[in-house]
């Protein structure tokens, strides 16, 4: 069972903010799925290469240019931002 | 024969034939759509008007005799995690409940080239997350064949809504079974392509190493005119490729069913499977096997571990795809805090829902540091093994058939209360995805009034060979 305070830790790594209810719940919960995935303790992987992609990944170059439209699709994607000043996106402070 | 009953090919046929016009077509889906979504709720947003407005334009096309593309002035819908310009994407989550998509997602870029005609966005379980469209933050969809159960997920409300035929096809993705499942338990046709095979850009990210858009269709014959028509490599996605296949387009006579070899995996048929559903599967091996086609068992060894293994890299990835939902650069912003962190904090609780959260959690977990090796870095080392056993497999088999699903589609609220039970769904298909393989869903028989769905695996990027296959079945 993973503890109270490895929930709050994990969350907080997670930028997830939980309610008192949730807390409670999660380490039930988490601890439930993390004892399912024990099983894989029990597979030998000595000398085995992980897989991070099924097929054979190569590195994909371009030239660093300009593509076409950029101005209109800024424009749709400022509209998105929830808080915007003179262009740029309006944070609050951080410290 | 009614409009809304129509195979893309008869229904584009009969648009060049003039026996009914692009708009008459549009007509009868949007007034089908109003009248039953009300019971089956597969669509999320309905694009009425520029359905209608594309729908003229199919018509003024055939009007001056102009040779229209197979998909021009096809209804169809779109699983509302694939970007429509314009359209509201919502994902079926509160963070992004009000997010118009600034671009084409490269599949719809190519639909609409070929003139597709878009009737809405379908609903889905929240992020793709899921196995029954219930954690959909918008309401589940209902099960066509029985409305008390779940169309399946995540992309049920696609599957709901080509089975009740609200719409001639739709677009899925598939990260664990998500098209496989839901196309079985509707009774429809669901292909997840090869990883690789289709444009992930404009897909709203779940698993990048493991998603992929596949089509949801009533027949073989049109989810081969879909998967066509969207297919191939994009330089807007780098883990996308142009298929090495040289004979891709293998026609189905190419396939002989006598010269067919099949491959039935022992470790399928297990315990705590359904055995009205073992049998209707079995039923549907031995009628390839009386037509010709060599069975086959094969052994793979690693099943057990695909699913623990696929509950490791799934939520790892989306924790970390899912990073970018900040409340500062679009979705939902909670800015009553005091600083930054709070607003972080605060936009992530309110925009997402519990099955999406917890996904996260596991995934940060077994990202932490501490934890990386014995979790990730072992599941990725199990990934190997997993497709290792298909390798093998696929020297002696040209395909591998299993059930999708160990059960017909189940009632809404009977597995949503205890996650570990959802994901126990996913049993049959979670593999196919961590080795990159296509794979079809296929109706093959019910169980009582329920569908049941035979899965078809091939060797990558022979997704015309599976479909040929799974047509000869279909035909049969």
């Amino acid at each position: 069972m993973i503890s109270e305070e490895e929930v709050q830790h994990i969350a907080k790594l997670a930028r997830l903010g939980l309610t008192e209810k949730e807390l409670g719940r999660f380490q039930k919960e988490l601890s439930a799925i993390l004892n399912y995935i024990e099983k894989l303790k029990e597979v030998d992987i000595s000398g085995v290469e992980p897989t991070s992609h099924s097929i054979e990944m190569e590195n994909v170059m371009r030239e660093d240019e300009e593509k076409g439209k950029l101005k209109t699709k800024n424009k749709k994607l400022l509209e998105l931002v929830p808080e915007t000043k003179d262009g740029y996106l309006k944070v609050k402070s951080i410290l | 024969m009614e409009l809304t009953e129509l195979t893309i090919t008869q229904a584009h046929e009969g648009l060049v034939k003039k026996e009914f016009s692009a708009f008459e077509l549009c007509q009868a889906y949007l007034a089908r759509l109003e009248k039953k979504d009300k019971e089956i709720s597969a669509f999320l947003t309905v694009t009425k008007d520029s359905a209608l407005s594309q729908a003229k334009k199919v018509d003024d096309m055939i009007l001056e005799g102009r040779e229209i593309p197979v998909l021009a002035g096809i209804p169809c819908a779109i699983k509302d995690n694939i970007l429509v310009e314009d359209v509201r994407c919502t994902v079926a989550s509160k963070i992004l409940e009000n997010y118009i998509a600034p671009y084409d997602a490269t599949v719809v870029k190519k639909l609409k080239e070929e003139n597709c005609l878009i009737l809405g966005k379908t609903n889905l379980d929240e992020f793709a997350m899921g196995s029954s469209t219930e954690n959909s933050a918008f309401g589940s969809t209902r099960n066509p064949y029985d409305l008390s159960r779940v169309p399946g997920g995540s992309s049920g409300g696609s599957a709901a809504a080509v089975a009740a035929n609200l719409c001639l096809y739709a677009l899925g993705s598939d990260t664990g079974g998500s098209i496989r499942q839901p196309a079985s338990f509707c009774g429809i046709v669901g292909l997840k392509p090869t990883y690789g095979a289709v444009s992930r850009y404009g897909l709203i990210a779940f698993a990048s190493s493991l998603d992929q858009i596949g089509p949801i269709t009533k027949t073989v014959e049109d989810a081969k005119i879909v998967f066509e028509a969207i297919k191939g490599g994009d330089e807007l996605d780098s883990t996308s490729v142009e298929s090495k296949i040289a004979n891709f387009r293998v026609p189905a006579e190419r396939v002989q069913i006598s010269n067919l070899r099949i491959g039935v995996p022992k470790e399928y048929f297990i315990k705590g499977m359904d055995p009205e559903v073992e049998k209707v599967i079995k039923e549907a091996i031995k009628k390839y096997e009386e037509m010709g086609a060599k069975i086959e068992e094969v052994s793979l060894s690693h099943t057990e571990c695909a699913l623990p293994c696929y509950y490791i890299i799934a939520p790892s990835e989306a924790s970390a795809n899912l990073a970018r939902y900040d409340g500062i650069k679009y979705g939902l912003s909670e800015s009553k805090g005091k600083d930054l962190l709070d607003v972080y904090l605060k936009s992530r609780e309110e925009g997402f829902g519990p099955e999406v959260r917890r996904r996260i959690m596991l995934g940060t977990y077994a990202l932490s540091a501490g934890y990386y090796e014995a979790y990730y870095l072992r599941a990725q080392k199990v990934r190997t093994l997993i497709k290792d056993d298909f390798d093998q497999a696929f020297k002696e088999v040209d395909a591998i058939f299993t059930p999708v699903s160990p059960t017909p589609a189940f009632k809404l609220r009977e597995k949503i209360t205890d996650p570990l039970t959802m994901y126990l769904s996913d049993i049959f298909t979670v593999s196919v995805n961590l080795a990159g393989l296509p794979a079809i869903s296929l109706p093959c028989g019910k169980v009582g009034k329920l569908p049941v769905g035979l899965q078809i695996i091939g060797k990558p990027f022979e997704e015309e060979k599976i479909l040929a296959i799974g047509e000869i079945l279909e035909k049969a």
